[in-house]
């Protein structure tokens, strides 16, 4: 998990009015008995220039709140506010914002600047003028001379930042991204990552990132929202997301946790309430721990080879199990099926509300 | 020389006479492709090539003028007289066939403007429950015998006195008793027929490509500031072009063809069609020169045809 450099605070880019206010948001889907409630009841708010991830597992609702800021679907109940107004009945061709989309969406039958250039074309931007500006943008997402080309002759990657372009070109309000890295492969991601967050920085637009993956909302964002069932568990920066889970469904699914229910929190820590504690916390001990630490004795079940670190699983003998991330030279005295110890501080130990950690279903 | 064995290793537990012809099969991919493709592609070389041939062969052959029928005797008579403008016969010829490819060109049109909002609803409006009723309903039409179609629309064109009137109902056909107007037998009904009867060959081929047009690029254009119509124009219309190419060829095509149809709801009146002045010419009995009829619109429907491959119509089949 990369901290990124600045997690700091997520209010240090707001000015002004809120660039997006999400008031009691809902949206049903069908109706009778194949109702299905994709968002439940959503309040938001994103600052100005915030780099902001909706975060959550596919069915959770996010790509849907996504869509009814963009305007492509309308809400069956509640409000959204761009810069203070509402828009919530407003269609997508008169709202001020631009969407990335997950399958990029390029227009096949045109080249590459024409793709860039539409969003001005239809706003009647002079010629000259759209063409400079839209070629000016093809620079800045390294694609200069790729204008003539058609979208199908360029790669994942070069499609990935044309879109990025063709809406960035618009200076829009906001700019929506819909998993806009999931099609790209590992180390293309990992650059797009930084690339993404640097032309944030450079254009000063307000960014909403959806993504399932939590690597890639931990390291671009100001803040994070995390979605399970259509609801919000969690807004709050990386670093109180990951460092200070608010549920055991936040805990679980940024980052790997181990969530200790009340009753073994209870005779290990004193306190009867659920605890997570992240694998990398815990470590295996040979002496004695001071009082400040808490320790367990367990029976190695399974060791996985993660690299630098080995993932070691303990069981505790009560049909529950820890997961103890340990250095891969560490384990010394470790076999499967043999004793350990394992033990962490209770300050990496933090109480979390007890949610619903399964995943929302597919909608 | 080596046996092939199965796959797995285990023994062919097939029939005997099958274990034969696995074991002439195995690893054999050309054989295996030419038993597939063999039978069907003869078929389609003496059906549909063949008989085009012989069409162009029987041009060739000479008219007996007292006997008035095809001898085996060589001759570019019959082709050079129904390519001799300045021929009075041939002349005659020229107005049905620039009519029909007239009425081809029209009813093609029309079949484009109804099929694309048609299909339009039905492929990214239509809730799902209703798509496949929909689809049965446009694939309906084509359930029903051709010859029953023809007269379906003379009884509904059929004008007052004429012979479809209803018992009580008025004296005209469908449209004259239920509405008090119809278009009569004519140059209307005829292409009001034609449009119905090719209508579904129009609609299904802009359907599918409808289909195939992700949902994302209709989102990406609306988020780009375009409004309905003109995302219409400028997204969903250029993307359409080859499905309409490809349906286009259907309804033209088709409309040069017929003939039977057009006379029908034309009362049997006026040779409208270049296919009834081919079927007058082969009733005269002249087979040779009607023949060599048939290759002017062989030559429009090839024409057609290249136009069209270059508007992508054969890209997505």
């Amino acid at each position: 998990m990369t901290d990124s450099v600045d997690t700091s605070s997520g209010d240090d880019g707001i000015r002004g009015a809120d660039a997006i206010q999400l008031v009691g948001l809902r949206k049903t889907f069908g109706a009778g008995e194949h109702r299905v409630t994709a968002v439940d009841g959503v309040d938001l708010t994103i600052g100005q220039g915030e780099f902001f991830s909706l975060l959550g597992p596919s069915g959770s609702g996010k790509t849907t709140v996504l869509r009814m800021i963009a305007g492509f679907e309308s809400p069956t109940g509640g409000a959204i506010l761009l810069d203070g107004v509402d828009v919530t009945s407003a269609p997508a061709y008169d709202r001020d914002v631009n969407t990335v989309f997950q399958d990029y969406a390029l227009f096949p039958h045109m080249s590459v600047l024409h793709n860039v250039e539409y969003g001005l074309r239809v706003k009647r931007v002079g010629r000259a003028e759209r063409r400079r500006r839209a070629e000016e943008m093809l620079e800045k997402v390294r694609l200069g001379d790729f204008g003539h080309r058609k979208p199908h002759q360029l790669s994942g990657g070069q499609r990935q930042r044309v879109a990025l372009a063709r809406a960035l070109v618009n200076h829009p309000k906001v700019l929506l991204l819909d998993e806009p890295l999931g099609a790209l492969d590992l180390k293309l991601r990992e650059e797009m990552q930084v690339e993404l967050k640097a032309i944030q920085r450079d254009v000063g637009i307000t960014f909403v990132f959806v993504t399932h993956d939590q690597g890639e909302a931990l390291s671009m964002s100001n803040r994070i929202a995390v979605f399970n069932h259509g609801r919000i568990e969690q807004v709050g920066t990386p670093r109180d997301i990951y460092d200070n889970p608010a549920t055991s469904f936040v805990a679980g699914f940024v980052g790997t946790s181990n969530i200790i229910p009340a009753d073994l929190s209870g005779r290990l820590m004193g306190i009867e309430a659920v605890h997570s504690v992240r694998p990398e916390r815990i470590r295996i001990v040979h002496e004695a721990t001071a009082d400040t630490e808490v320790s367990v004795d367990g029976t190695v079940s399974d060791v996985q080879y993660l690299g630098a670190d080995c993932r070691v699983r303990v069981d505790l003998g009560d049909g529950r199990h820890l997961l103890a991330n340990v250095p891969s030279d560490g384990l010394v005295g470790v076999a499967i099926g043999g004793p350990v110890r394992l033990a962490w501080s209770r300050y990496a130990a933090y109480t979390v509300a007890d949610t619903d950690t399964s995943e929302g279903g597919d909608q | 020389m080596t046996e092939p064995v199965p796959a797995g290793g285990g023994a062919d537990r097939s029939p005997r006479p099958w274990r034969a012809a696995n074991r002439a099969f195995a690893g054999r991919r050309r054989l295996g492709v030419g038993a597939l493709l063999g039978p069907p592609l003869a078929w389609m070389l003496v059906v549909y090539v063949g008989s085009l041939l012989l069409l162009v062969w029987s041009s060739l052959y000479r008219l007996d003028p007292v006997t008035q029928k095809p001898t085996h005797e060589f001759t570019w008579a019959n082709l050079r007289s129904a390519f001799a403008l300045w021929d009075a016969d041939t002349r005659d010829a020229i107005w049905p066939f620039v009519r029909t490819v007239g009425v081809a060109l029209l009813v093609t049109a029309i079949c484009v403007m109804i099929a694309m909002p048609v299909a339009f609803f039905v492929a990214k409006v239509a809730p799902r429950w209703m798509r496949r009723g929909l689809i049965v309903a446009m694939l309906m039409p084509l359930w029903a015998g051709y010859l029953v179609k023809g007269y379906a629309w003379r009884a509904m064109v059929s004008p007052a006195g004429g012979r479809f009137a209803a018992e009580g109902k008025g004296d005209g056909g469908f449209l004259e008793s239920v509405f008090g107007w119809t278009p009569g037998y004519g140059r209307v009904a005829i292409v009001v027929a034609l449009v119905y009867l090719w209508l579904p060959y129009m609609i299904l081929p802009v359907y599918a490509g409808l289909e195939r047009l992700p949902p994302s690029l209709l989102d990406a254009a609306g988020d780009l500031g375009a409004r309905p119509l003109r995302t219409f124009r400028e997204i969903i219309l250029p993307m359409l072009l080859p499905s309409v190419a490809a349906g286009s060829i259907f309804t033209f095509s088709l409309t040069l063809g017929d003939y039977i149809v057009p006379q029908i709801v034309n009362n049997g009146e006026e040779r409208f069609m270049f296919g009834s002045t081919i079927n007058a010419t082969l009733g005269a009995p002249n087979q040779p020169l009607a023949a060599a009829y048939t290759l002017w619109p062989l030559v429009i429907i090839v024409l057609y045809l290249l136009a069209m491959k270059r508007a992508g119509a054969f890209d997505n089949l």
